[in-house]
């Protein structure tokens, strides 16, 4: 089942074209990766897929429903996790629920049922600044799940992470994603990251961005601590770069 | 031993050390007589002025500070409406910020005697006059809160299917609450001089009135004693603000607490 479709999508600012023609697809559980240059209008698509902008042309599903053009369907995850410093954390993963109209009691509730889930058991009554980086992060993304169930669109999420603490949080999402069954479009200039989270990656060239080339990776899930150093990485790596 | 003391005093010290200093200096002058007694009171010529005449003070003091507690909270939801409303509407930004800007350079010397014909001696003119001085930092500081909030969360809170009015609630108006504290406490402190200033050009009552009698009889003790009770009223009144402020943004306060 298709969980999130896009067909056709264009859009142009002053008659500048910044995305063209742009079609792809999510299937539930998928994680699939939208790869390519800074500027190449990547930012602008997730936009249109939350329903922040309307397209030019084309349409957006989701769940097979049109949303084309209608924020409070999906939502995403920027780099800045954007937690707000005046609520604390449970507050701040629980503003979905509260914008849709459930109580605070029960909002608070219903977050906090998910917090050891996603690696922040006891930071409950703690304000965002007393999180570090990676931690603020997991309650973004919790923040996400909570708003649009089982689809994410995360915006270069992890790209002001350290190397270490990102492939600390690279096996932590891939773990929860299979457990909640979260369904993941991803957007990175990250090559390596690509390939080591996406079954799939889309390769978007920039000005006008245009979709260039899908790249299936075949490699199982879980995948060794190791991919990264093998020779099928870099097949998948130099195939990647001569296409960009 | 000077690493022991307490944080309170290495903090404060200097600052006490040198009113003390000052003061000192000041009784030294009175009591050796290099400036006569009726043109400069000593320190403690003006203490025990304060003392003697506290009940006429005290009296005065809660018309000033009834003056200013209305004038400051109605000149506070005046601000707060119109910044609320230039914010959501940029037309009437662009029509009356100019305007505002405009009634904060007229002399409220010059505006208290004209309030005192059009609304007569009472409480009225003195209340007009707070609000007017007290409006202007609210706005301002709103003003500045609300545009200084992030397009990005507007953006994910919109994602999330945020109207107006919760974008409103959940994220402009806290995220405006440091500008706004730090236009309240602006405002507290004009709210008094506000409300001396207009009492002073012309009324029944409160301290501004009762300087305007010290100064006509030549009571320099008595003035010296006047000003220096609203500046300690001025000084408390901002200090119930930062009391505010650290309730309302404990957020703000974490490392100093730990």
């Amino acid at each position: 089942m298709e969980k999130l479709e896009v067909r056709h999508v264009s859009k142009a600012f002053d008659g500048r074209s910044v995305l063209e023609d742009v079609s792809l697809t999510l299937r539930e559980g998928e994680l699939v990766c939208l790869l390519g240059v800074s500027g190449g209008g990547k930012s602008t698509l997730f936009n249109i897929i939350s329903g922040l902008l309307k397209p030019d042309a084309g349409q957006v599903f989701l769940d097979g429903e049109e949303v084309t053009g209608k924020p409070g369907k999906i939502s995403y995850m920027l780099q800045k996790d954007l937690l707000l410093p005046y609520r604390t954390i449970v507050d701040n993963v629980a503003l979905p629920l509260l914008l849709r109209g459930v109580s605070k009691q029960e909002a608070r509730q219903q977050a906090s049922a998910l917090f050891e889930e996603f690696g922040l058991e006891g930071t409950q009554t703690l304000w965002p600044s007393q999180l570090s980086g990676g931690m603020r992060q997991r309650a973004a993304l919790l923040r996400t799940y909570l708003f649009s169930q089982n689809v994410a669109l995360l915006d270069e999420p992890f790209s002001a992470l350290d190397t270490l603490t990102k492939s600390a949080v690279h096996e932590w999402y891939l773990a929860v994603m299979e457990r909640i069954r979260l369904s993941t479009l991803f957007i990175t200039h990250d090559i390596d990251e690509a390939i080591l989270l996406s079954d799939r990656i889309y390769l978007l060239t920039g000005q006008p961005g245009r979709i260039c080339d899908e790249i299936r990776i075949t490699q199982p899930k879980p995948r060794p601590h190791d991919f990264n150093l093998t020779p099928e990485f870099l097949v998948y790596k130099r195939a990647i770069l001569e296409r960009l | 031993m000077t690493r022991k003391l307490p944080n309170t005093i290495r903090r404060n010290g200097p600052a006490l050390a040198a009113a003390a200093v000052l003061l000192a200096v000041w009784q030294a002058v009175c009591s050796v007589g290099l400036v006569p007694g009726y043109m400069l009171p000593s320190p403690i010529e003006v203490a025990s002025a304060l003392v003697k005449d506290w009940p006429a003070l005290w009296e005065n003091a809660q018309i000033t500070l009834q003056e200013a507690f209305y004038g400051l909270a109605l000149g506070v939801a005046i601000g707060f409406v119109f910044a609320v409303l230039m914010d959501a509407f940029d037309v009437l930004y662009r029509a009356f910020y100019p305007i505002l800007v405009i009634t904060q350079t007229i002399p409220t010397v010059a505006i208290a005697p004209l309030l005192v014909l059009w609304f007569g001696y009472e409480m009225t003119p003195k209340i007009i006059l707070i609000i007017l001085v007290t409006f202007f930092p609210v706005t301002v500081g709103l003003l500045d809160g609300f545009r200084a909030v992030d397009p990005d969360a507007v953006g994910l809170l919109r994602s999330m299917g945020a109207g107006r009015w919760q974008i409103f609630r959940y994220l402009k108006c806290p995220s405006a609450l440091p500008h706004f504290f730090s236009g309240l406490r602006i405002a507290a402190a004009y709210s008094v001089v506000g409300a001396v200033i207009s009492e002073w050009l012309g009324g029944f009552g409160g301290l501004g009135v009762y300087m305007t009698r010290v100064k006509k009889a030549y009571a320099f003790d008595k003035m010296f004693a006047v000003i220096i009770l609203i500046s300690v009223i001025s000084l408390a009144l901002m200090a119930l603000v930062e009391l505010a402020e650290r309730r309302c943004m404990p957020y703000r306060h974490l490392r100093e607490k730990s």
